[in-house]
């Protein structure tokens, strides 16, 4: 009876007001600021919600005893622990995400000029970086990170949404509010953040590199049997990419079979956005006083920085050494475009090529690295998971 | 007079053409913008010069190497 006459006002503690804080930072970063906001808002709103105390949202029973946080290995009660334990605990949500991100994906430039599957797969050397980093505080014992949790940091460097929330889920789920969070951000970031490294990496001249805009024409079998024979390849040499990699090439698959159009407009429509909309809100409703507001958690923002700038780093890298064996030299910025956000980090490339050369059109060259690098971010969690899990 | 013939360079559509024919134009200069992949991307002239032709018109559908400008200069 007294539930009813129960004010949160209460139970307000100061910490739930630095969150409410946060999660207004999160809903103008999306909505004044633009950035990401189909994951921001939601996120920055589920911050909101589980920090006003009392609303259950995300109740868990523990040992037979109610408890108002989430807590992992509980039986969920509140409606949104129902959704972050059904969704994402039982890794549906980020999956099924990849479905829909594969449906909107077109290989095509990856087709054409597979080399750009490497750039793809040098971003990822970010991902390790930040891995040994992390490991390296760990041993320090400046903070409670062992192997799975650098993992877990070191995948946001993939800069990956639904890839971190997998690993993370698997691997270190109390983490999963700050590398989530610091996964969407720095995602929302990336033209921030890449132009200062790239052009650190490069001279003008490398920068004005022209790349022919024409890529070789790719046919439609080409582009149907590319997720075929790309899901068989890499999962059977990395395992447990199945998961990610599986659905990624379905999704793929029913986009480019020609026969199943119906499914591959709601797979990149209305099925994304149904899970965006879960996702984004469980994650921000993990995100309470206590989960969020401990040291660890700036020191993985900082680490996830650090991640994505190494990805960014290695793709360019890799990107001035492949001009070292290559004829037809390639614009090494596109190397940044390996960090799997996709397509910002093309954007980005396709951007800062138009700057220094107006002739040069870099999206399509970047947009190879880019896609190359989702499958790179994929197969790299796929390696944690499977010597980790 | 050298002319440079400025080319579509990927398939999309055009959402807007911001030149005419007789018009200056400056290297940087944006001639029109493509549609593509669900992004806004600006075509630019690649020098200084005189447009004296004009190969598409707004909501067209494009494909790589169709002619967007002519500038001469």
């Amino acid at each position: 009876m007294f539930g009813l006459f129960e004010t949160g006002f209460a139970s307000f503690t100061p910490e739930n007001g630095i969150m409410l804080a946060i999660g207004g930072v999160f809903l103008f970063l999306g909505i004044v600021k633009k950035m990401e906001p189909l994951l921001l808002v939601p996120i920055g709103f589920g911050v909101l919600l589980i920090n006003l105390p009392l609303g259950g949202l995300m109740e868990t029973i523990v040992n037979g005893q109610i408890v108002e946080a989430y807590a992992i290995g509980g039986e969920p009660a509140g409606i949104l622990a129902r959704v972050f334990h059904y969704g994402l605990v039982w890794e549906i949500v980020p999956a099924f995400i990849f479905l829909g991100l594969g449906s909107m994906t077109d290989f095509g430039p990856v087709i054409a000029n597979p080399k750009t599957l490497i750039l793809g797969a040098g971003a990822q050397f970010g991902v390790y970086a930040a891995f040994f980093i992390a490991l390296a505080l760990g041993s320090a014992g400046v903070a409670n990170f062992g192997l799975n949790e650098a993992a877990s940091i070191g995948i946001i460097g993939g800069a990956d949404g639904p890839t971190t929330i997998f690993l993370t889920n698997r691997l270190a789920p109390q983490l999963i509010g700050a590398t989530a969070v610091a996964a969407y951000t720095y995602m929302a970031m990336v033209p921030i953040i890449q132009p200062p490294i790239i052009r650190a990496l490069t001279s003008k001249k490398e920068r004005a590199i022209y790349m022919k805009p024409q890529l070789r024409p790719v046919s439609k079998l080409e582009k149907m049997l590319f997720p075929i024979i790309g899901a068989i390849i890499i999962i059977l040499l990395v395992p447990k990419s199945a998961p990610l990699i599986g659905l990624f090439t379905l999704g793929n698959l029913l986009k480019e079979s020609g026969v199943t159009d119906r499914l591959a407009n709601t797979a990149s429509n209305a099925f994304i956005d149904i899970l965006t909309i879960l996702l984004g809100i469980s994650v921000g409703a993990f995100m309470s006083a206590e989960s969020f507001l401990r040291p660890e958690t700036l020191m993985i923002f900082g680490l996830g920085v650090a991640a994505f700038a190494a990805s960014t780093f290695f793709g360019v890298i890799l990107a001035k050494i492949m001009n070292l064996f290559l004829k037809e030299k390639i614009n090494p910025m596109i190397g940044a475009a390996g960090v799997s956000a996709v397509p910002m980090a093309a954007r980005v490339v396709q951007r800062m090529g138009q700057q220094e050369n107006p002739r040069n059109f870099l999206l399509m060259h970047a947009m190879g690295p880019n896609v190359a690098g989702v499958i790179g971010t994929a197969t790299a969690a796929g390696i944690f998971m499977g010597i980790l899990g | 007079m050298p002319q440079e013939i400025v080319e579509i360079p990927i398939t999309g559509k055009v959402l807007s053409v911001g030149i005419k024919e007789g018009d200056e134009v400056k290297e940087g200069d944006v001639l029109c913008v493509l549609e593509s992949m669900k992004m806004e991307n600006p075509i630019l002239s690649p020098v200084d010069g005189k447009v004296s032709k004009i190969g598409v018109n707004a909501d067209q559908v494009v494909n790589p190497g169709d002619t967007v400008a002519v500038i001469d200069y």
